[in-house]
């Protein structure tokens, strides 16, 4: 087993670093104030291949794996999740989705400028009546001839009001037996006719980063944008959250990372009763407790990185990673802002927009409580992956980069 | 345009040098490109891309340099060659140029070799004018920009007094300065092509040369004392109390 990574993914960790904090670091205490998302940020990231990491060269991706992807979310969400939030819902929820489930013409049309960041993406299944249950949707799409008519709303969707393309999961079939047979998803323009979004303020968290309400009403879209089959709206929305899930664990991992790193530098230079912090027990336990959460965290996503590579379904071991680093990463931030004391408690350190950022995933994109549930139906033989229709492709080097 | 970017590996800025039993010391530090040769790379890049040609990373160091190579590479250099040889361990900045002149003279038909400023560990910032002068090429430093046009090169030359605009006929020795903008990241396709580049290594058989003798030494290496500073940060009514404690401060401390 080798655990090391390649010369090729250490030179992209150290590129995404150097972007994040070179043009993120210095600008983002002031977005995230001002609760404004970094108008260049996104425009960037396209044009430095982040946003097409891990696709392949003629779907207008860069080629590498998806162990970079979650390289590159760990270095992002080090500086701030707003970052990593992008690459969660363009690349994880809807790129990654298109290119599992689109047919050819699809990726042609859809993937390729997605990943060349030409055209921004963005996911919508959460409605204001439903998130977690997500076979409950209400929004629906009736087909008419070669077009779908959608209507209803999705809420709480990031980068609503920033995105060209929407991968929306709707109900087709309000009568299908098993809710979750019913669904349908498709790809939308967001410019089209009878679509109307907005964004939502006053989040805890993620202040940088879009969250916002996309409303349908009446909106026609080509059955041809109808991603996968008809009621295949569940299973495809699933694929999407173990993508998505991949770069929240690895996003997280981050933070646990920048928490450890603020607190070492912190403990080492305050003092108290005449020596440095760092030299009490007390403060030395919360320190390796970050450090070794960190580890765990890391291993856990490397791990669905792999797996991914492989070609191998990893729904259980993402649900593993995710949820473990998301609570780390609270509950490192959450004594990062300790070991920092009244200066933690303030935004002139970083530590307190590290604890508000880290409280929101483990909310979003399958709740802890949910991810308890995952793991426990795997632990109790109640759950298994049955194959796809539409596999996501194993990572093959030569394919990737012709 | 063929185009040579000289480059150099030194430990990130970050490290903590000390003085080792006579040796320099910078602990685990990782080595970096030398970040005044990143301008450089960026500077040759920018020719490359305005006036069509390639761009050759050239570097003198030992085996590992190469991952400095490897970043000229990623950043978007065509083309990487490394200088290693066992007799090239003292070296001082005369003897570089040498070496690097008969790199670039073996390579041939070179138009533009482009330098950073001057390095982060020696920073003696000659190199370039030395390695002009053997090869016997004008040399333009301090390069803020670079425009080139029907076989000869104007710069403009960041100085202390100003902007100075020289003109040179092609082929010239540049040392670039940041104003030249800021280097670009590497690209994911360069770190692909990076990441599998074989990258030649030239001994000094191979460029022809004898182990330059050693001009400049080092008499002695010591750490600095560590300074023990205590910051004190002085609060008052208004400023004119503030000023008055601090002059009364620096007046006890017989600082003037
Ligand atoms: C910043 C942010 C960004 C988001 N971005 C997106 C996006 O891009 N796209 C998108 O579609 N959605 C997005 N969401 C929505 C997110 O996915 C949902 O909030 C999430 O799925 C949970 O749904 P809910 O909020 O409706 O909570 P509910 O489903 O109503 O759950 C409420 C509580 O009950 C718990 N619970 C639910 N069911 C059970 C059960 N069976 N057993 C035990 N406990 C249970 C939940 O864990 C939770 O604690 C975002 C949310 C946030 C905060």
């Amino acid at each position: 087993m080798d655990f090391s990574l390649s010369p090729e993914h250490q030179m992209a960790q150290k590129m995404v670093r150097d972007f994040a904090q070179k043009e993120i670091g210095p600008v983002i205490k002031e977005y995230d104030r001002r609760q404004e998302p970094i108008p260049f940020a996104l425009k960037r990231m396209g044009e430095l291949g982040i946003l097409g990491l891990c696709f392949p060269v003629r779907y207008g991706g860069q080629g590498m794996d998806y162990l970079a992807l979650g390289l590159a979310c760990e270095e992002l969400e080090a500086v701030d999740t707003s970052l990593r939030v992008a690459m969660s819902v363009h690349t994880g929820l809807c790129s990654m989705n298109l290119f599992q489930w689109g047919t050819e013409e699809q990726k042609q049309k859809f993937l390729i400028p997605l990943a060349k960041g030409e055209k921004i993406g963005c996911g919508a299944f959460t409605e204001p009546g439903m998130g977690s249950d997500v076979a409950a949707m209400r929004t629906s799409a009736k087909r008419d001839g070669d077009f779908y008519i959608l209507n209803g709303e999705k809420m709480w969707i990031s980068l609503a009001s920033k995105a060209d393309l929407v991968l929306v999961t709707v109900k087709t079939n309000p009568s299908a037996r098993k809710p979750s047979d019913g669904l349908s998803t498709f790809i939308v323009d967001l410019n089209t006719p009878g679509v109307t979004r907005g964004d939502i303020h006053g989040k805890l968290g993620v202040r940088a980063g879009a969250t916002g309400w996309i409303n349908f009403q009446d909106v026609k879209v080509p059955a041809a944008n109808r991603l996968g089959e008809e009621g295949e709206g569940f299973k495809i929305t699933m694929s999407g959250f173990d993508h998505g899930r991949y770069t929240v664990a690895s996003g997280a991992t981050g933070i646990i990372r920048a928490c450890l790193e603020a607190s070492v530098k912190y403990a080492k230079t305050r003092q108290t009763f005449g020596k440095p912090i760092a030299e009490y027990q007390l403060i030395q336990e919360k320190i390796a407790k970050m450090a070794q959460e960190y580890e765990i965290a890391r291993l856990l996503y490397y791990q669905v990185g792999w797996m991914k590579n492989q070609g191998k379904r990893c729904t259980r071991e993402t649900s593993y990673a995710k949820k473990f680093a998301t609570e780390a990463s609270f509950s490192a931030a959450n004594e990062a802002i300790q070991i920092h004391g009244a200066y933690g408690y303030s935004d002139e350190y970083d530590v307190e927009r590290y604890l508000r950022n880290a409280r929101g995933a483990m909310i979003y994109e399958g709740s802890s409580e949910i991810q308890t549930l995952i793991q426990a139906g795997y632990a109790l033989g109640e759950r298994s992956d049955k194959p796809l229709r539409c596999e996501l492709p194993a990572y093959d080097e030569k394919v990737w980069q012709s | 345009m063929k185009i040579i970017a000289c480059i150099k590996q030194v430990p990130d800025s970050e490290a903590k040098i000390k003085a080792e039993g006579g040796q320099v010391s910078w602990g685990e530090s990782p080595l970096v490109i030398n970040p005044f040769d990143e301008y450089a790379v960026e500077g040759a890049l920018q020719q490359k891309e305005a006036q069509g040609g390639t761009v050759t990373a050239l570097c003198i160091g030992p085996e590992s340099a190469k991952e400095a190579l490897k970043h000229a590479l990623a950043m978007g250099a065509d083309d990487a060659i490394l200088i290693s040889d066992a007799a090239l361990t003292a070296l001082d900045t005369q003897g570089a140029a040498r070496v690097l002149a008969a790199a670039i003279n073996k390579i041939g038909g070179v138009d533009m070799v482009v330098f950073g400023r001057q390095t982060l560990d020696d920073g003696s910032g000659i190199t370039a004018a030395q390695t002009a002068r053997v090869l016997g090429w004008p040399m333009l430093g301090l390069a803020g920009q670079i425009k080139v046009d029907a076989g000869s090169v104007e710069v403009s030359r960041v100085i202390e007094e100003g902007r100075q605009n020289v003109k040179a006929k092609l082929p010239a020795v540049i040392s670039v300065v940041q104003s030249i903008g800021e280097p670009r990241y590497p690209s994911f396709m360069g770190i692909r092509k990076a990441s599998k580049a074989e990258i030649p290594i030239w001994s000094l058989n191979d460029i022809g040369l004898s182990a330059p003798a050693q001009i400049v030494s080092r008499v002695e290496l010591i750490t600095p004392p560590s300074r023990d500073v205590t910051c004190e940060i002085i609060t008052g009514e208004s400023p004119a109390e503030i000023a008055e404690v601090l002059a009364d401060k620096i007046l006890a401390e017989k600082v003037l």
